[in-house]
């Protein structure tokens, strides 16, 4: 992905786009609901009222915006050299959703290896926290009550198989595409929404589970905060991937991309791929060790 | 600078694509609708200059409320506001919209590329700011007011505060989002939209600085994300990321925000010293020194500010060998700034130099960014930093580096550019005496607290021993004195934009990027629609 | 030219402020009473000579250039961009400099570490807004109190002369015995507080929950005065740290003295308060503990600070109204004051609040106090 400015393939113009009122209609469906956020969370009348107002007008907007980009996408507007643009717009994104995370495995590490030992140490059992031992999971020296934390070699584990053959299903899609075979395109296309829905539903039934059976909730100290956090946030991430996936599914069937020009597809797929390597480092830190 | 073969880019004789000027709307739908890198960047820069003066009416009522050991101007709780507020406002809204502005105007016209990768992107990326600072500010509406917290937001104080702290952690969502995709569209416009010949080693400075930042807050922002997401929850919804008694640690969030924050002070510096690099050649007539070196330097500064975080928390009690190694990296980073110091200044050696307005700045900064710079080596040093850390010595400090520093060289940047942009020519008569008046009263604000700090006057308190009367009332009439002296550049703006004298094509004898030597003054409002192409 | 005018001008009202005020100008560290205030007194001036001397050299340099290689003085610019050798140069030199810097420095934070074997253990507790002293192990162990902001609200808040330790002063300072370590356990029970004297080089954040500690030697007889330097709320500027050193000798006596008030104390609890005593004992910690957030009317700031006028707690049972004092509430400001006041100070305090500003539901005992507090 080199290929710069100075790549020869590069045609003459650049599509600039025309102006338009979606991305001032985005950020006033963002303040909404952030505003309705706040009163939903203190206890406020209108709550709801204001994130489903923003809501609505973030999906107009969405509609909207990728709908105009996508008819210039099929009207070849887009040549080799925005291309690139759309490759390194999308890698950059992804990187910055890393770091996201990496926030949270940060604050699962620090409470791992630092708070909890150092709240055990001797001093601390001496004059703050008599008796708290250092083990994970923990729940921390204020935590009275009872819970078992979550093991790895159930749901976990088969979720895991489910999101690493999703990432297969993906990819015999993309040599699909790559190939001309459209059926199969779409078949595997399919094929991975469904993987990735099923592993939406196991993970609700765990969080049922969780809550119902183990006593392990959101707000069962630095276990389930990290726990949930990490779970949640990725979770939310498989959902804007599973429609992200259904959206592109809709175009393989409306017949959109070509074998050598889908960006569309292929951003999408990366994105399901990084949402899966994510999972991968769940699996090892929040389940498993 | 290589020679420009083709330059085809005058923007007059391409204008066949879009049907009228502004591509179909016009008034107020023009400004909202707008594509063009131009049109955003100046929107960057009023949105810029409209937080600066709302950060300084904050700084005011601080400097004011100082001016006694006791008066009672505002209550303690609303001073802690102001002082919350100017820092979030300052840096998120004056500070780094100004440089993005800069980006947005100066990155296409110097390498040579019609307009920023996600023309549309960028539209976006600019409006979210209006309103996460509607955000912010409505926090003051709420019962129990602003955040009263410091712009770190430490916890566990931020779960006793009202309401207003979740407006203020919303606004900071939507800005590290503005950030995150200004710099994805940066970084790609310049890796991907540069003019045929334009290699990434012919590069004006200020792109390289760019660029550099940009991949700093795309890697940032979001862990500032992460840590007040997590003071959300913590708030609302039970965990307890930040508290001990779950099992958490208020220190995770010091060390989750600084792992944002440090980098954050060189998203601030770093397009400041791309200005610089741009200024002084221009005005020295003769080629930036060490133009590798410079690039070389700009980065390992990037990757050393990313292992440097704890120098903000010597003081909560870290193991020794942890003090030892931030303390280490911290004064590492000393030697890629020294670097960038002595080019500058070897820049202007041997030149032939001339002092209007832009380069007048640019030598306050690099005079007095040093200082600030030293000041930080003094407090990257453990055991001083102990007794400085949350004096006015830090306050000190960071305005060296950011008032002096950034701050100069955004003024410096808009007395370059102005002509560039609009066609007219300020009054450099009134741009020497803001540049004077400016430097006089800032080290009368800022220089007088060294010895605050150093006497042990901590920092965020509404009122103070009486043994440090003295200098805070030199430092709050200075405060006073450099409002007014902004009045003077306001002034000068306004006249130019309306009446000002037309520039001439080419105002500075020295200046060398694509911009000057191949663009029209004033610049037309499509460039680059066919690249130059450069050998 | 105009800009030494200028500058004259600014001199002159300097000095005029300079006079103007009564007290010498602090402007460097407070004379130092431990020899780890003097070793970073001595590092700090180490450091500040080096810039110093760079510094001046740098800028001579520069300002040289703005002097001799001026257009107007028509001289002429050269092209020269590059010079491997000095860039080679002045990357390595300041690389040098800075391990210069780093050992002497390196030494310091190494023994600044080092909290092995006190003479002395105390734990400092930050509290909104005040510090609780607990004596925990060395002479005077069992010893605890509470210290806070002595200033009185009208020299604050109004224009009352003020005296010279103006938000200095506490009701009860920490006393320690000179030339003995001393190892200061910090904590918190609220937010992040940070316990300093800049005169013994020492400052350590107070976590909540956590414990950290430095020590310090103080080698100089007198009373040493800091601030909690760590945001902590509206009254952040109001909880200084006092600590005097005495003699060996003094500081015997003075524990023996703590000593026998603690006993006193203890006395109290099982004895049958007059109410009206108890209301006056009670009226007086009211406004030390209580008035930062619930106001001397009683009124509160609502919402933050919840009005006692009126309160159902305070006019319902005493239980409730026992309970939240001692034991606060969690994630809101109101602290458990059962760990920071005696349970006749909350006896006494909660009688005030029952009869004052109209409400009228009778008094609690010490007694009833020590039954709750578990
Ligand atoms: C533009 C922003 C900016 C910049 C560029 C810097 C630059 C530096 N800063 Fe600063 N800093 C801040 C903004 C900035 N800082 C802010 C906002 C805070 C406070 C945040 C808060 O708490 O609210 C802060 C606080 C802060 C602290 C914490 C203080 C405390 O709270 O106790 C420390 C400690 O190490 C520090 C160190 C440094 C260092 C070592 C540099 C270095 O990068 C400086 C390097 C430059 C030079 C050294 C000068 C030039 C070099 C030479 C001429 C070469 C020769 C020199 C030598 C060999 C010595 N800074
Ligand atoms: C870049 C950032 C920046 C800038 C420019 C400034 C500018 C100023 N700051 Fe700021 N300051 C911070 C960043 C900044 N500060 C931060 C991060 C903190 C820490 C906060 C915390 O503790 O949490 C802080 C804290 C801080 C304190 C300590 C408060 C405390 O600890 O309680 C003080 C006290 O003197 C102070 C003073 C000032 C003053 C007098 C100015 C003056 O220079 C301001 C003067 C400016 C004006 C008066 C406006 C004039 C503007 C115009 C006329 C408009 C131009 C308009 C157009 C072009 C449209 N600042
Ligand atoms: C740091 C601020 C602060 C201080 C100091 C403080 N309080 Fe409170 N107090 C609060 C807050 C906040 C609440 C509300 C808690 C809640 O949300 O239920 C409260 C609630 C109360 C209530 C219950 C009132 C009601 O109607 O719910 C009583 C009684 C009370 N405090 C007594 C005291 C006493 C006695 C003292 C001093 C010894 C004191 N408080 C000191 C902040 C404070
Ligand atoms: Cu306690 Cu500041
Ligand atoms: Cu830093």
């Amino acid at each position: 992905m080199a290929q710069s400015a100075t790549t020869p393939q590069r045609q003459a113009h650049y599509a600039v786009p025309s102006p338009m009122p979606w991305p001032i209609m985005g950020a006033a469906a963002l303040f909404l609901m952030a505003v309705g956020a706040v009163f939903l969370f203190n206890g406020r009348h209108g709550g709801w009222v204001s994130i489903g107002a923003g809501f609505l007008l973030l999906l107009y907007m969405m509609v909207r915006w990728f709908g105009d980009v996508i008819r210039e996408s099929e009207g070849g507007k887009y040549g080799r050299w925005e291309d690139v643009s759309f490759r390194w717009g999308m890698s950059w994104f992804i990187f910055s959703e890393v770091m996201f995370f990496g926030a949270f495995f940060g604050a699962l590490f620090w409470v791992r290896q630092y708070s909890v030992p150092d709240l055990a140490s001797i001093e601390s059992n001496a004059l703050l926290w008599p008796g708290f031992g250092s083990h994970w999971p923990s729940a921390g020296p204020g935590f009275m009550e009872q819970f078992s934390p979550m093991a790895a070699w159930g749901v976990p584990a088969i979720n895991t198989l489910l999101l690493l053959s999703s990432g297969v299903t993906v990819t015999i899609a993309h040599w699909a595409l790559k190939e001309n075979r459209r059926g199969q395109l779409i078949v595997f296309m399919a094929l991975t929404i469904a993987l990735g829905l099923t592993f939406l539903g196991l993970q609700m039934y765990e969080y049922g589970h969780a809550y119902h059976e183990l006593n392990l909730k959101l707000s069962t100290g630095a276990y389930g905060s990290t726990f949930f956090m990490l779970t949640g946030f990725h979770g939310f991430h498989v959902t804007c991937g599973a429609i992200m996936l259904s959206v592109i599914l809709g175009r393989c069937i409306a017949g959109h991309f070509t074998p050598d020009h889908h960006f569309g597809f292929e951003g999408v797929a990366w994105y399901w791929h990084f949402v899966d390597v994510v999972w991968l480092g769940l699996f090892i830190f929040v389940y498993w060790l | 600078m290589s020679a420009v073969v083709d330059t085809h880019g005058h923007g007059h004789d391409h204008g066949h694509e879009h049907h009228d000027h502004h591509g179909g709307y016009s008034g107020v739908m023009r400004w909202i609708t707008t594509t063009n890198h131009k049109d955003i960047g100046t929107l960057y820069l009023w949105f810029a200059g409209i937080m600066f003066f709302a950060g300084g009416m904050m700084a005011l009522v601080i400097r004011a409320e100082l001016f006694e050991p006791g008066l009672q101007l505002v209550n303690p709780d609303f001073f802690n506001q102001m002082t919350t507020m100017h820092g979030l406002i300052m840096i998120f809204g004056a500070i780094m919209p100004a440089f993005v502005g800069f980006a947005n105007w100066q990155i296409p016209m110097m390498i040579g590329a019609p307009d920023m990768a996600f023309a549309r992107l960028n539209n976006w990326s600019f409006w979210l700011l209006p309103f996460a600072a509607t955000l912010l500010m409505l926090s003051f509406f709420t019962p129990g007011g602003a955040p009263g917290t410091g712009w770190t937001l430490y916890a566990p104080l931020t779960v006793q505060q009202g309401i207003g702290m979740d407006f203020t952690i919303f606004a900071v969502h939507i800005l590290g989002m503005s950030s995150i995709l200004g710099s994805i569209n940066i970084i790609t416009t310049i890796l991907n939209m540069r003019a045929p010949g334009m290699t990434l080693m012919k590069m004006p400075m200020f792109c390289w600085t760019w660029l550099i930042t940009a991949y700093l807050l795309v890697a940032v922002m979001p862990v500032l994300a992460g840590a007040v997401t997590m003071t959300l929850t913590d708030r609302h919804f039970g965990t307890t990321f930040f508290n001990a008694a779950g099992g958490g640690d208020p220190v995770l969030y010091q060390h989750i925000f600084w792992f944002f924050g440090h980098p954050e002070v060189y998203v601030i510096a770093l397009p400041a010293f791309g200005v610089i690099s741009q200024v002084i050649p221009a005005f020295s007539r003769k080629p930036l020194f060490g133009y590798a070196s410079m690039v070389y330097a700009t980065a390992a500064i990037a990757i050393l500010s990313f292992i440097v975080w704890a120098h903000h928390m010597y003081t909560v009690g870290m193991p020794v060998t942890g003090q030892l190694f931030f303390m280490y990296a911290t004064t590492l980073i000393a030697v890629p700034t020294g670097v960038k110091v002595f080019n500058w200044v070897s820049t202007m050696w041997k030149g032939s130099l001339s002092f209007e307005t832009p380069m007048l700045f640019a030598i306050g900064f690099l005079f007095l960014f040093t200082l600030g710079g030293f000041t930080g080596l003094v407090l990257s040093l453990v055991p001083i930093d102990i007794q400085l850390q949350d004096t006015y010595y830090v306050v000190a400090h960071f305005h060296y580096v950011m008032v002096a520093g950034a701050m100069f060289s955004a003024f410096a940047g808009i007395y370059f550019w102005l002509p560039k942009w609009t066609g007219k020519m300020y009054n450099e008569t009134l741009g020497q005496w803001h540049f004077w008046l400016t430097l006089i009263f800032f080290n009368m604000i800022f220089f007088v607290q060294h010895f605050l700090g150093m006497a042990g006057m901590p920092r965020r308190i509404p009122y103070y021993p009486l043994m440090f009367e003295t200098w805070n009332k030199i430092s709050s009439i200075g405060a006073f004195g450099f409002a007014v002296s902004q009045l003077l550049f306001l002034y000068n703006l306004f006249t130019t934009l309306k009446s000002g004298a037309q520039a001439p094509q080419m105002p500075w004898e020295g200046a060398d990027s694509l911009d000057w030597t191949h663009l029209p003054t004033p610049v037309p409002y499509h460039t680059w629609e066919t690249p130059p192409v450069l050998k | 030219m105009r800009g030494s005018k200028l500058l004259c001008a600014l001199g002159g009202l300097y000095a005029a402020l300079a006079c103007s005020s009564a007290h010498a100008l602090a402007w460097y560290f407070p004379s130092a009473a431990s020899s780890m205030a003097q070793e970073i007194d001595h590092l700090h001036q180490y450091v500040m000579w080096l810039i110093i001397v760079i510094f001046v050299g740098v800028f001579g340099f520069m300002f040289y250039a703005c002097f001799a290689h001026r257009k107007s003085r028509g001289h002429p610019a050269e092209q020269f961009h590059e010079n491997t050798t000095v860039e080679i140069l002045w990357t390595i030199i300041p690389a040098l400099i800075l391990i210069v810097i780093a050992w002497p420095v390196t030494k310091v934070v190494i023994a600044q570490k080092d909290t092995s074997s006190p003479d002395l253990t105390i734990k400092a507790t930050g509290y909104q807004w005040k510090w609780g002293y607990d004596y925990l192990k060395g002479e005077g162990e069992g010893i605890s109190f509470v210290s806070m902001l002595a200033t009185p609200r009208e020299q604050i808040d109004a224009g009352a002369q003020k005296d010279e330790n103006y938000l200095l002063e506490v009701d009860r300072e920490l006393v320690v015995p000179i030339d003995k370590k001393i190892r200061v356990l910090a904590t918190a029970a609220d937010v992040i507080h940070a316990w300093w004297v800049p005169a013994f080089g020492v400052k350590q954040d107070a976590i909540p929950g956590f414990i950290r500690d430095i020590w310090f030697r103080a080698d100089k007889l007198g009373t040493f005065r800091g601030q909690c330097a760590e945001l902590c709320g509206k009254e952040h500027g109001f909880m200084p740290i006092v600590v005097r050193v005495v003699s060996q000798e003094d500081y015997t006596k003075w524990v023996a003295q703590q000593k026998q008030a603690a006993a006193a104390q203890a006395e109290d609890v099982n004895k049958k308060w007059d109410p009206k005593e108890l209301v006056a004992h009670g009226e007086k910690l009211y406004s030390a503990n209580c008035v930062a957030c619930h106001q001397a009317n009683g009124r509160g700031a609502p919402p933050a600070f919840p009005p006692l006028v009126g309160s159902k707690v305070v006019n319902g049972p005493k239980e409730g109204h026992m309970d939240i004092v001692l034991n606060g509430k969690a994630g809101t400001a109101m602290a458990p004051f059962g760990k920071q006041l005696s349970d006749t100070d909350i006896a006494a305090v909660i009688s005030y609040e029952r009869s004052s500003w109209g409400n009228k539901s009778g008094i609690v005992q010490p007694a009833e106090v020590r039954a709750r507090h578990k």
